[in-house]
Order: structure tokens, then sequence, then C-alpha cells
């Protein structure tokens, strides 16, 4: 079996796996179906009956209304397919990751402006280092 | 005998191609960005490639979840910018090299690289920006395109060992074909960068500086890191730099650096570009 020990030890940060990659599947395949323009509109107009004709589970579909991107990562969501929705929703990544921080987004730019998050203290929950 | 003639790193972030095709590469914010690659797009100008192996990642764009190819090869005739939720980038259409492609594709497996097929393949960012970094706002692409699409993004991707050592075999396989052509191979992606939960926003300047350095001297050395290094150290999307090592191993042994650029922060992202050529033994 792989060892995922170290990997579930780095604080923030959620690796997407092979295993997540098959719990977040339909997730996933939603955000994808945002890159055509019909279905953008389609999802604007009325998200939730959007997001019914996807097999996902209902706490996936909840988080995705809510964009809870935190969430959505720990459901099986990719931040490369949850691109997609918050393009959608007109956000640059630098808006939409920031959300994800506990930081405003004028706090993480300026944080970003500064040189970006020091690796110090965010190497290792186990180790608090 | 077609010849490797140069290679090249770069990141490809998103942004950048948005402030290229909106006008804004002399923002203050944009321009130091841009003055790293002023030295690349006159080297570029003065030695066309006939092709460009380029090396990057499918984003969750063209390529999806029903299929997770660790290595693909594009072979196609053209492959179309896609919609990344943005609408497509305003980018010509890539052209590739079907001969080429599929003469390193057949060369890559029977050289025991079991590389996937892709008749079909749109290119997003990932591709298209570091051409856009290279060569700019144009009507058509100055040279032909063979994509080589890397998972970088559902762990375990490939380890950088297996990267270094594709790059070498894509070197064999370009050798051996017979039509006159300069090749280069791009690497892309990276530098540190993090785009997910509360640690967002990671950059590490020690790490991406000792890699850079690591693959000019010790490629051997640098290809045993494992992907937890890149992970903790880089970030979790900086596993990107993996394919950075295709490019060295495609160089051969020893390699001549032209130029380098290092810049913090492009977006969420550490810029790191890179422009080697082949050395005499
Ligand atoms: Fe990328």
């Amino acid at each position: 079996m792989i060892d995922y020990s170290e990997i579930d030890d780095i604080p923030g940060t959620t690796i997407f796996t092979a295993d997540r990659a098959r719990r977040g599947y339909h997730l996933n395949q939603f955000c994808m179906s945002l890159m055509k323009a019909e279905n953008r509109e389609r999802f604007k107009q009325n998200e939730r009956a959007y997001l019914d004709e996807w097999p996902m589970t209902e706490e996936q579909k909840q988080a995705v209304l809510d964009r809870d991107y935190n969430k959505l990562l720990e459901l099986g969501g990719n931040i490369y397919f949850l691109a997609k929705l918050f393009a959608s929703d007109g956000l640059s990544y630098v808006q939409a990751v920031s959300t994800m921080t506990g930081m405003s987004v004028e706090e993480y730019q300026k944080m970003m402006l500064n040189g970006g998050r020091s690796i110090e203290g965010w190497r290792s929950k186990s180790k608090g280092i | 005998m077609a010849r490797i003639t140069a290679g090249v790193t770069t990141s490809h972030v998103p942004a950048i191609g948005a402030a290229i095709d909106l006008g804004k590469t002399e923002e203050d914010y944009w321009k130091p960005v841009f003055a790293g690659y002023e030295w690349t797009k006159k080297w570029a100008k003065e030695n066309p490639p006939d092709v460009v192996i380029l090396c990057y990642n499918d984003h969750g764009s063209a390529m999806s979840l029903k299929m997770i190819p660790t290595f693909a090869i594009g072979i196609a005739d053209q492959f179309q910018p896609c919609d990344e939720g943005y609408g497509p980038r305003p980018v010509p259409v890539v052209e590739g090299h079907p001969d080429l492609a599929i003469h390193i594709a057949q060369s890559l497996i029977l050289d025991e690289f079991d590389i996937t097929m892709m008749n079909e393949l749109d290119v997003d960012h990932g591709l298209t920006v570091p051409l856009s970094l290279v060569y700019g706002q144009c009507e058509k692409w100055p040279t032909k395109v063979i994509p080589i699409a890397v998972n970088v993004v559902t762990y375990p991707q490939p380890t950088g060992n297996r990267c270094f050592n594709l790059g070498k075999a894509i070197r064999r396989a370009v050798e051996s074909y017979p039509e006159d052509l300069s090749v280069q191979v791009w690497g892309t992606g990276g530098m540190s960068h993090q785009i997910q939960g509360p640690r967002a926003g990671l950059i590490n300047k020690e790490w991406d500086n000792a890699f850079m350095d690591r693959l000019l001297t010790d490629p051997e050395g640098l290809a045993k890191v494992p992907h937890i290094e890149y992970l903790r150290e880089a970030g979790a999307e900086g596993i990107e730099l993996i394919m950075w090592l295709i490019m060295r191993g495609a160089l051969g042994d020893k390699v001549r650096e032209l130029h380098r650029f290092y810049h913090v922060p492009a977006s969420n992202t550490a810029v790191g570009h890179l422009v080697w050529e082949p050395a005499a033994a």
C-alpha cells in the first residue's frame, strides 16, 4: 500500500490522490461541463437544477452552491477543475484562491507582492515546522 | 538527421496569458515579468526551430478525469486552444507535426515508454502561455509544436527520474528521425506555487533557485528527489517542475546556460525561465 502519512502531514494542503480523483469524479466532471458557454448560462439560470443533473452527493452540491472551496477540496474536488466554477463566476485565480486562506483578496495580494507565503511553519503538522 | 538544438523551461501561469491578451504587459505589476523574456524573444527570432516538443500538463481542460494518461503525445495536424471558462484565448491554432510525432511515439514505445497517442487534443494555458511568452502576439505561431502532456494533477505523478529518462528517450527518438530538422524541447510549469487550501500562496525562493542550479549541474541527483519534497517545499502545484527534467534529459549530458530568469510573483506563482543549449561533451 502507498504510505500517505507524509503527504497528509503537509499543513493546509489537500493532495489530489487517485482515491480523491475517484470520489470527486462527478464533481470534477460537472466543473468541466462549465467550459461550454451554453452550460455556464444554464447553470447561472438555475444552479440547483443544473447540479441535480449530476450524480454528485448532496454535500458536494451544497459546497458548490456555497462556493466553499476548502470543503470542495475535501470532497474530492481538484483545484484545476474547480477553476472552471470560479471562472464562470468571473473570478481570477487570486480572487478565488484567497478565499481558502482566511485572508481578504487585498491581504493575499499583498502577501504575494512581498514574496509569497514563507514556508517556515508550513512544512509539517506533526513536527510543527 | 533531426537534432535537438535548445531547451527552454518556463512557468505557464494563466494570468500571464491574460495579461498578454488584454494588453497589460506594460503595467507596473507585469512589466518585470515580461522583462525577463525580452532576451528570449530576440533569441527565438534568431534561432527559429522547425519543431518544438512542448512538455506541459492539461489542467482539467481537455483531458478530464475520464482517462488519466501519465504521458500523452499529440499526433494531430492541429490543436485548438480551449475555453477554460473565460472563453478561448485569442491565440493562433497550434500546428502539429504528425510525422515526427508518430515517429517519436513509436520510438518511445519501443524504448519502453508506453506513451498514449492523442489524435484529438485541445490545448490549454499550459501549452499556449509558453508560446505567447516566447513568440508574443502573432497571427501564426512561427513553429510547429508536438504537445507532450504529463499527468501532474493526480497523485502519483510520474517520478522525476521517469521524466528525466523520458527526456533522454525523446533525444534518441529525435536523433533517429531522418529529416534534417531543428527541434527544441520545452519543459513548462512551476516554479513554487500552491493554489489550494489554507497554505495557498506558498513560495520557496531558495528551493526554486537550488532546483535550477541542480538541473544544470547535477540532474541525476535532482531526478532522485521524491514527490513529497516537491509537494512540501515547492507547494502542491509546484510538482509541475518534474516536467523541467524532461527538457534536461533531452539536452544530453553537458549543457550551456544562455539565459536565466526568476521573479516573484505572477498571480500565485514564482516565475522561472531558462534557455539552454546542448554543449559538446
Ligand atoms: Fe500548470
